[in-house]
């Protein structure tokens, strides 16, 4: 498969009065063509800096890329101006944000706000963009489309708003959408059919997909490969099912832990993972996690651990994989998901590039 | 919006019929009648001047007889100036007062607006501590130290301009840079904040998303919203305006009804005070209900009469 | 890969029951402000100029043997010198002891009109809100009213009135300038009547007046404080706008603003006898908003950058 995007060692950085958060601190993966990708964390682990740093929407100043690359089709956007990023945003990559009551303009009507994308970027004159418009509508499954363009934000329901969204995010055909807990906002209900819209366009479309999320549940109904974030830094990245199935990093499973599933006995309680994520302006030495980890190595608090393989395309950056390391008792709730994997190495290597 | 402007006129009549009375009950404990300072009229002739007045009425009378006047757009005489009625001080100074007052208006909106904008696109650098050190210096400054300096600097040390009096163009410019600068300085400062505001909303981030540059993000999604607030600024503005006037005018010597007003007062001309409030007091009143119906119109988010709607 | 001694691979678990208690210690909300506050130059600007200002409104007159009310005909109109060091005016009077006597009028009534303001704001926004209801609509519609008059024009009919007298003054600068006071008051009650930590501490069977001192005055007092900082300089604008049109303080009293309309027509030939007082006022009005800005800012952390 063809690699759309690759990100190598991204660090950004934002200058605050406490001092610089580095909010990430060198992440490196690959989105190949027609591949969804989700990257789940909790809030404030640096994944939605992380994605808004793809299209350079952060603030800059007080936002800062200090290192790394992100290459979008063997183009680096890093390099870009604000100008050159103008002809990308929108074009080739587009991005869905969490909240759709305040992502839409409050004072200008639906249909602009898509044409504006239309005349942009396919340079449509105002009657085409209009059909266009309206056809986008229909096809993010708003009803009477040649009635809604003429109205507002507020006379559309949340999920409406949140197809109105997808439509201006899809009007030029993007390459890369990113959805930025595009769910988060919703009632249970509308998520669902949210989701289903997305998958079904993208499959249309044919267009990568980056799906930020802190809700497990929603991966494994839309990912092809999942990296889990914590404190600026992927610690586990693999296919939903070496992730779901196969779990490597303590974070992972302390994520798994704590989802509530249907077949649940009531005898398996829900796990927390204990604490709150560490002050990213002084991050801790060693390993970031460890001061929640149930799972804690001496070591974890002394050096940051390496990227371990554990198949082809699972990666975990956690000490429990050292051959040295003990073996440990997975939490009761994770145990019982986990099976063998065919594709595992026999045994965790060091990942390349890693020292 | 028909029930709703019905509302707001209530309200509007109300306030009016407030300041009426109280001008009216005020003005009779106003030290002595409107004919102390000519001493010794004959007392037959006095008690002419106070029937032709309607003063000899009781007081209910005279209340209920001028509130049926100001009704029909009729604001009374003038008490020291025979001849004169407080109507034909209008008809002469308000088209004047009102030529100055809209070159400030538009003056303030306009370099306002401007500077506001440029200080919020460029928050926190150079142009923005700038454009607010402006601001606040022209808060700081009244309006008639600030003509007195532009006069004695511009027009009497290096005669750009004319020192005073009316004409043309040229005698409007001083006068309405007086005016206009402490509104200028208030309308930057909002324009400043409320563009901050904007900005820092999602759908500017979804503009930008969309690939749009800053010029045409700023033109078509964040100006408009941020200019809500500025036009809610209307109503204020035009009092600041027109209370500004009647001292730029005296300065200038603008024959407007901003200087006969000052007049009327330093003679003490009650009926000419009393006539001119009211009339300030409509215009202000219906110029913020006109604003209200403005804002409604082009906020989509406020139906007007059920109130400003979540956004 | 280069060895690690084996018993660094211990496991030893978690190490910490909680780490919400690693965050640095965190400040009072008014130690943050005053911390945001401090920071701000031009605020800061602000509070040198009026601390001068007020140490002169203190002791500048004894600083002078001039009496700022005595007239010297024969030395009227001096420029400024060793003697008279801001000049005299038309009747010789030395304006150094009238520009510090002015600070105190202006000052005094830039203080009595914001406290006013706020004794009677905070009464009337306070019941309205705690009444809540038909009492609340009626005390609001009222100000909604009085508030449609214009404060410049009320002023100067009160002036007229009832002759140009401190008091007057004050009253006709009060007369509309608590509403604004009232409806921050009432805002800020209503929202906090329904917080949940309020409604958490009724049902703890905390009484109205511990609530009110324990959670509305503290959370009131940013609004409230900003408010008064801007009532100050536009009082001390309005006894000047006053004074220019001949409705200010009648003499011996020497404020900013009868000084300033004074000094006016006389610029020309003695300029002095505009320029102190004017840039007093422009100097106080400054300080006041600055600091008034800086208040709001410190106290606004969404506006934090």
């Amino acid at each position: 498969m063809e690699k759309l995007l690759e990100v190598k060692d991204l660090c950004v950085s934002f200058g605050t009065h406490g001092g610089e958060v580095q909010a990430v601190r060198g992440i490196s993966f690959d989105l190949y063509k027609g591949e969804t990708l989700a990257i789940v964390g909790e809030s404030g682990s640096g994944k939605s800096v992380a994605s808004q740093t793809i299209m350079k929407l952060i603030p800059m100043p007080p936002g800062k890329i200090t290192n790394g690359e992100i290459l979008f089709d063997g183009d680096d956007l890093v390099k870009k101006t604000d100008k050159q990023m103008e002809k990308v945003r929108g074009k080739d990559i587009s991005m869905i944000f969490q909240d759709p009551m305040t992502s839409l303009n409050p004072t200008m009507k639906i249909g602009p706000q898509i044409m504006e994308v239309l005349k942009k970027h396919q340079k449509l004159s105002g009657s085409v963009a209009k059909e266009r418009t309206i056809e986008l509508l229909r096809l993010v499954g708003i009803p009477m489309p040649e009635k809604r363009i003429n109205q507002y934000a507020h006379e559309f329901s949340g999920g409406m708003r949140q197809r109105a969204m997808i439509a201006i995010a899809l009007a030029a055909n993007p390459r890369l959408l990113i959805a930025d807990e595009p769910t988060t906002a919703l009632d249970v209900t509308i998520q669902s059919q949210i989701l289903e819209l997305i998958k079904d366009l993208q499959q249309k479309i044919g267009m990568s997909v980056i799906f930020i999320t802190h809700d497990l549940g929603v991966v494994a109904n839309v990912a092809d490969r999942v990296a889990v974030m914590y404190a600026g830094q992927i610690v586990e990245v693999g296919t939903v099912d070496e992730i779901f199935y196969d779990p490597r990093h303590p974070y992972t499973w302390g994520l798994l832990a704590s989802m509530p599933s249907l077949d649940m006995t009531d005898k398996a309680e829900l796990l927390d993972i204990p604490g709150t994520p560490p002050d990213l302006t002084n991050p801790p030495k060693g390993d970031a996690f460890a001061p929640r980890n149930r799972y804690a190595l001496a070591i974890d608090f002394e050096e940051e651990p390496p990227m371990f393989q554990v198949s082809e395309t699972h990666y975990a950056k956690t000490w429990l994989l050292h051959p040295d390391a003990p073996k440990v008792e997975l939490p009761e709730q994770v145990k019982r998901r986990v099976r063998k994997l065919a594709a595992s190495f026999d045994k965790p290597v060091l990942a390349e590039g890693e020292a | 919006m028909v029930k709703y402007i019905g509302r707001r006129l209530l309200y509007i009549l109300l306030s009016l019929w407030l300041i009426i009375t109280a001008t009216f009950f005020l003005m009779r404990l106003a030290p002595g009648n409107p004919f102390t300072s000519e001493k010794q009229l004959p007392p037959e002739i006095k008690a002419n001047l106070l029937a032709h007045y309607g003063l000899d009425q009781p007081w209910y009378a005279q209340y209920g007889d001028y509130l049926l006047k100001v009704l029909q757009w009729d604001f009374g005489p003038s008490f020291k100036y025979k001849s004169q009625t407080v109507n034909d001080l209008i008809n002469t100074g308000f088209p004047v007062s009102l030529v100055l007052g809209l070159e400030a208006i538009f003056l303030a909106l306009a370099v306002g607006v401007i500077l506001g904008v440029i200080a919020a696109l460029k928050h926190n650098r150079w142009q923005d501590y700038t454009a607010m050190i402006i601001a606040v210096a022209g808060i700081s400054v009244p309006s008639f130290i600030m003509a007195t300096v532009l006069q004695y600097v511009l027009a009497i040390k290096f005669g750009i301009f004319p020192v005073a009096r009316w004409g043309t163009f040229m005698h409007t410019v001083l006068p309405a840079i007086a005016l206009a600068s402490t509104p200028t300085a208030f309308i930057a400062r909002l324009t400043r904040s409320s563009m901050l505001e904007v900005l820092s909303n999602d759908y500017i981030k979804t503009a930008k998303a969309k690939g749009l540059s800053e010029f045409m993000i700023t033109i078509k999604h964040t100006l408009r919203n941020a200019l809500l607030p500025v036009v809610s600024y209307m109503g204020p503005l035009s009092a600041g305006v027109i209370t500004g006037s009647f001292v730029i005018e005296r300065i200038f010597g603008i024959p407007g009804l901003g200087s006969h007003f000052v007049v009327s007062i330093g003679n003490r001309d009650y009926t000419v005070i009393m006539g001119v409030t009211v009339f300030y007091s409509i215009i202000l009143l219906f110029s913020v209900l006109l604003v209200d119906i403005l804002y409604g119109l082009i906020d989509p988010r406020i139906k007007l009469g059920r109130g400003k709607k979540g956004a | 890969m280069e060895p690690i001694s084996k018993d660094r691979f211990k496991l030893v678990g978690l190490q910490q029951q909680g780490t919400d208690n690693v965050a640095k210690a965190s400040l009072t909300f008014w130690q943050d402000v005053v911390r945001r506050f401090a920071k701000n130059k031009l605020a800061m600007v602000g509070v040198v100029l009026l601390v001068i200002l007020v140490f002169m409104a203190a002791f500048g007159p004894l600083m002078t043997e001039f009496d700022y009310r005595s007239n010297d005909l024969g030395n009227k109109n001096q420029a400024p010198s060793a003697e008279h060091w801001f000049g005299t005016d038309d009747l010789g009077r030395d304006m150094f002891a009238r520009v510090w006597e002015g600070a105190r009028i202006s000052l005094f009534i830039g203080l009595a009109a914001a406290l006013i303001d706020l004794f009677i704001g905070v009464l009337w926004g306070g019941i309205a809100a705690y009444k809540g209801g038909r009492v609340d609509e009626g005390m609001m519609r009222f100000a909604d009213v009085l508030y449609g008059i214009p404060y410049l024009l009320l002023a100067i009919i009160l002036m007229v009135v009832f002759g140009q007298s401190l008091g007057t003054m004050i009253v006709a600068m009060t007369i509309t300038g608590w509403i604004n006071m009232a409806r921050i008051v009432r805002g800020q009650v209503l929202s906090l009547k329904n917080r949940e930590y309020v409604l958490a501490a009724r049902t703890l069977g905390a009484t109205m007046p511990w609530i009110m001192r324990k959670h509305l005055i503290p959370n009131a007092m940013g609004p409230i404080l900003i408010t008064m900082t801007l009532t100050i300089p536009s009082a001390i604008f309005t006894e000047s706008f006053l004074s220019y049109l001949g409705l200010g303080l009648t003499p011996p009293i020497a404020s900013w603003g009868t000084m300033a309309s004074d000094g006016l027509p006389a610029l020309k030939y003695y300029p002095w006898r505009l320029f102190f007082p004017a840039i007093m006022i422009c100097v106080t009005i400054f300080s006041f908003n600055v600091i008034g800005d800086g208040l709001r800012d410190a106290l606004d952390p969404k506006m934090r950058k």
